[in-house]
């Protein structure tokens, strides 16, 4: 599904990404684990189509297509979706009414109809539940004064309103106490299919131990040092990052 | 040749005064003919003048315009319909090129005065409140407040009494037509609200010609003890109409008035607001959008005199400039020595989308009494980088994902508006001018 090839890429000159080779195939899921500073925002953020990086060389392909070329939010309409690690507030305008441009913007991209009222609503009301947001929740402002589980669920709701084919989990688990990590992780294994692929990036594994990956990749100074299965993240946990450089 | 304007004015001033009489109210004559005096002495601001520094009036001391039109446009239902409240019951006090028009307006006597200003200065039964109060709180200095004065013949009239709630927003509507070329219309408004009413009033001026407007528009609020005042200005109109709007505010002990400036049109408009605290425990509210492109120029100077102790002013202004349109906020809170326990808080939030756009940006604070807690801010700067990229990365367009920002932008001020059916009209305003439908939490 994504291929990344030499990816090198930075920021003001600076390289930061110094060649990173990633392939994800549909109902997989990835964890990329990496000390503070070697990469891992600077990945996810370059995968989602930021403008602020800058690729510099490689390549990185979404079912064969080009993903260089395109704008984040055609991206999104490909199916790339990134749970933010600090999502933006929008006063003013509501969780259900940014969902439904979110939606309705995606449909519009791929040449469909606006999806019709009753179908959003009860989409909404089931998605809702499975992250147990409850309806006052959804006509507050979109993140507008939620505590940092709220705006993490919300996130993940989103994620299940516009079931992309790759979604990015950027420090998903960071603020949030236990039963709301529990909540989140459930809400992404159900959410998960052999159809679509996860990427979790985080620093620490105890999201890991409720969202099992298939591959822990580790990430050192704009590189992956190390590749291997779900039991690297507990070695890294227990040994610390020093361990693999 | 044109005579310049300030010349027209004067040779015109007596003639006028003929003809709205001068036995009907002497003691509006006195005050008009003073007006006058004071005007000839200080004239139209120049540039000079520190609170004018950036909006010229230059262009407009050059226009020939119509001072009484004698013409009045047939202006039908529908014409003011879209300016119109939907979905809620209204006092209305409709004006076309300054004549108060019946068959457009709904008006009421029954326990409360929502009439017009010719009324209560002829009438014996209005005189004496209207005497009382009228020009007691208006500038006597400034140019445009004296030439509104020495011309004062029609506007809102309206007298709430004592504990009256009125549950009916009123809308006053000032419509302009092309029956005249050029024309200068001052209208007055005296609103007089009695201990423990309350009322929430909304004023619009409006153009339907493409000719040359200008509004210089004076409004007194009297707010007596604990009574509540929510007054909404909407300045939506075209860009060949300009506004110079005076609006000052007494309020005695315990009293709530709000000043609500929405300005999304126009070629130039001018807001002089002032508010004058003459009492303990006084709120007084100031918020402002602007939201303008083409070039036009909205200049807003507010001024809150804390005079008296335990007093509270909350100043919120929004400036969202586009493409070649220019902005000027000037932000004056004074504290007066006796004023202590003063909560004065003011902010100033501009975004610029162009560079072209522009926006000079000045608190300005005058504090002389020790124990108060006064605060300020200013910011001027362009859309927010990582929002964009959220909502991008959601799938949404640069455009709708911009008008979003813009609209969460102005929505901390829209949100404090009390009638929901004028938050919906300014919600819809806000979506048409940035191209996209907006869906709002109520």
């Amino acid at each position: 599904m994504l291929k990344i090839k030499d990816l090198h890429a930075g920021v003001e000159g600076k390289e930061i990404l110094k060649g990173i080779n990633l392939e994800i195939k549909s109902g997989e899921i990835h964890a990329i684990m990496g000390p503070n500073g070697s990469g891992k925002t600077t990945l996810s953020s370059v995968i989602a189509g930021r403008e602020d990086f800058e690729v510099t060389e490689g390549s990185m392909t979404l079912d064969g297509e080009n993903l260089m070329e395109l704008e984040p939010d055609e991206r999104a309409h490909k199916g790339v979706f990134m749970s933010f690690q600090h999502p933006i507030a929008i006063p003013g305008v509501t969780t259900t009414n940014f969902i439904k441009t979110a939606i309705n913007a995606k449909r519009k991209a791929l040449g469909f109809d606006e999806m019709p009222a009753a179908e959003m609503l009860k989409k909404i009301r089931e998605k809702a539940e499975l992250l147990g947001l409850d309806r006052s929740f959804l006509s507050r402002s979109l993140n507008d004064g939620f505590s940092g589980g709220e705006k993490k669920r919300n996130e993940i709701f989103q994620m299940a309103m516009l079931e992309p084919k790759l979604a990015i989990l950027d420090e998903t688990d960071s603020g949030l106490d236990i039963d709301a990590l529990k909540t989140v992780a459930n809400g992404v294994n159900t959410l998960k299919t052999k159809d679509n692929a996860i990427l979790v990036i985080t620093h620490y594994q105890r999201l890991l131990d409720y969202i099992i990956p298939d591959y822990v990749h580790v990430l050192s100074d704009g590189k992956i040092v190390k590749t291997g299965g779900k039991e690297l993240a507990l070695e890294l946990e227990e040994k610390g990052y020093e361990w693999i450089k | 040749m044109n005579m310049n304007l300030k010349d027209k004015l004067s040779a015109s001033f007596l003639a006028f005064e003929s003809n709205y009489g001068v036995d009907t109210n002497e003691n509006l004559h006195q005050i008009r003919t003073h007006a006058m005096d004071q005007f000839e002495k200080v004239g139209f601001p120049a540039k000079k003048n520190e609170d004018w520094k950036y909006t010229s009036v230059k262009k407009f001391l050059d226009r020939d315009y119509s001072l009484f039109p004698i013409k009045t446009g047939n202006v039908t239902h529908k014409d003011i319909e879209k300016l119109l409240l939907k979905g809620t019951e209204t006092y209305k006090i409709v004006f076309v090129d300054g004549v108060f028009q019946t068959h457009l307006s709904d008006v009421s006597h029954d326990q409360l005065d929502v009439c017009i200003l010719s009324s209560a200065i002829k009438k014996p039964k209005y005189q004496i409140v209207f005497n009382h109060y009228f020009n007691t709180v208006a500038s006597k200095e400034e140019g445009f407040s004296n030439l509104n004065t020495a011309f004062t013949s029609e506007g809102a009239y309206i007298h709430i009494p004592k504990g009256k709630v009125v549950e009916k927003p009123i809308q006053i509507l000032y419509i302009t037509t092309d029956k005249e070329k050029e024309v200068l219309l001052q209208p007055r408004n005296l609103i007089i609200v009695d201990e423990n009413a309350h009322v929430q009033i909304i004023e619009q001026h409006h153009s339907f010609s493409d000719n040359f407007v200008l509004n210089n528009t004076l409004t007194e609020i009297f707010a007596n003890k604990r009574a509540v005042v929510d007054f909404y200005k909407i300045q939506n109109d075209n860009i060949k109409a300009s506004l110079v709007d005076n609006t000052f505010v007494q309020q005695k002990e315990g009293s709530n008035v709000t000043v609500n400036t929405y300005t999304f049109g126009g070629d130039m408009t001018r807001n002089n607001l002032s508010f004058y605290q003459v009492g303990e425990n006084i709120n007084s509210n100031l918020n402002g959008v602007t939201m303008v492109k083409g070039k036009s120029h909205v200049d807003n100077q507010t001024n809150v005199y804390h005079q008296q102790p335990n007093c509270e002013s909350h100043e919120l202004y929004k400036g969202i400039y586009d493409e070649a349109s220019t902005g000027v906020f000037n932000g004056k809170v004074y504290v007066e020595p006796i004023a202590q326990k003063t909560d004065a808080f003011q902010q100033n939030d501009n975004i610029l989308l162009t560079d072209d756009a522009s926006i000079n940006s000045k608190p300005q604070l005058e504090i002389f009494a020790d124990d108060v807690a006064c605060s300020h801010g200013c910011t001027i700067g362009e859309l927010d980088k990582d929002a964009m990229f959220y909502l991008k990365q959601r799938g949404i367009p640069s455009k709708e994902a911009k008008a979003l920002l813009l609209f969460a932008f102005t929505n901390e001020v829209v949100k404090r508006i009390r009638i929901p059916q004028l938050k919906q009209a300014i919600t819809d305003i806000i979506s048409e001018k940035l191209g996209v439908e907006l869906e709002i939490e109520m």
